[in-house]
């Protein structure tokens, strides 16, 4: 294990942690800005989503990014299974599933 | 008649499958992302935050610096904070240390059951929160372990798809996070995604992914304050 995973997994863990200890030391006065909380509530949307298209590409330095072919095929699979089932499990099996195939009979 | 640790226990069993399903998957996927088996068990005591863990992962794979990482988690984690806001009243009158106990080891499932319980007007207290937070976190540790051991006997992942179960995994947190916020409008989900969309692609050009990831995401957040402030 390196010091690279020790200190990613000591300081994710430290800023997990304290967002969800202070509201408890705090929470007799604190009232974060309405604009805040609304900011705050998109975050996960939106990095998933930053996270998925991500994905979906071949990054080269100083070009625009083309399309990673055998991701994007797969990804519609899995999306119909994330609508059908909404379990997560179902999908990512669909996912690792899908991916299996399109290697084997396609690339 | 108060509530017990027991009846705490009891009141996490309905929520046990999703935290083996996703535990499990979180374990397979961080071992085919060339995690040790150490560490993603680590990350499960350490972190305990199903999509942190898949996002680090996510990072790691790109050799993200850790500076980048532990701010990108933390921008993850800010609804943590809102889920403890909206708990900690009910515990108020207990210990500190029961507090930061509870505080701890709060999920968004163990979060969902306990305001249930507060709407239904039980009368929660710390044993029996305990009760449920400690059973969602032996069962989210196990689960991870397991996972881990199983993504280890696989020999070749990427034949089987293994690779691709991080992105199938944000697909399956993207859909699900999608139709569970009921506080957005749909067009504004949908202007903020495309918001990040096209920003992320244009930024890849120029920075880093990561950096890619964090830019367009805060342009993701504030396109949804303007449109909020619009309407």
């Amino acid at each position: 294990m390196s010091i690279y995973s020790i200190l990613i997994i000591l300081g994710s863990g430290l800023v997990t942690w304290l967002p969800r200890v202070i509201p408890f030391l705090l929470v007799r006065k604190l009232q974060l800005p309405e604009v805040v909380i609304r900011f705050l509530s998109y975050v996960p949307i939106c990095i998933l989503t930053a996270l998925f298209v991500e994905n979906l590409f071949i990054v080269k330095q100083g070009e625009f990014p083309s399309l990673n072919f055998e991701y994007c095929l797969a990804a519609l699979p899995t999306i119909g299974v994330a609508v059908l089932t909404r379990n997560l499990m179902w999908v990512v099996i669909a996912g690792m599933s899908s991916m299996a195939l399109i290697r084997y009979f396609i690339i | 008649m108060s509530l017990t640790f027991k009846d705490g226990v009891q009141a996490c069993i309905p929520t046990l499958l999703g935290y083996i399903g996703i535990g499990i998957a979180a374990g397979v996927v961080g071992k085919a992302s060339n995690l040790s088996v150490l560490e993603v068990t680590l990350m499960a005591i350490i972190i305990y935050a199903g999509a942190s863990q898949f996002i680090i992962t996510g990072l790691m794979m790109v050799a993200t610096p850790i500076s980048a990482v532990i701010f990108t988690v933390f921008l993850v984690n800010s609804r943590h904070f809102l889920m403890s806001m909206a708990t900690a009243p009910a515990f108020r009158r207990f210990s500190l240390l029961n507090n930061i106990g509870i505080g701890s080891l709060l999920t968004d499932e163990s979060f969902a059951v306990a305001m249930n319980a507060i709407a239904n007007k039980q009368p929660v207290n710390p044993a029996w929160m305990h009760g449920l937070n400690i059973t969602a976190y032996a069962a989210w540790i196990l689960s991870c372990l397991v996972g881990a051991l199983i993504g280890e006997w696989l020999p070749n992942p990427a034949q089987f798809g293994l690779d691709y179960a991080l992105v199938a995994m944000f697909i399956g947190l993207l859909y699900l996070q999608l139709t569970a916020d009921k506080s957005k409008t749909l067009l504004n989900r949908v202007i903020v995604i495309l918001t990040v969309s096209v920003i992320l692609i244009f930024l890849l050009r120029f920075v880093s992914s990561e950096m890619a990831i964090l830019l367009s995401t805060f342009a993701g957040c504030f396109m949804g304050i303007i449109v909020e402030r619009k309407a």
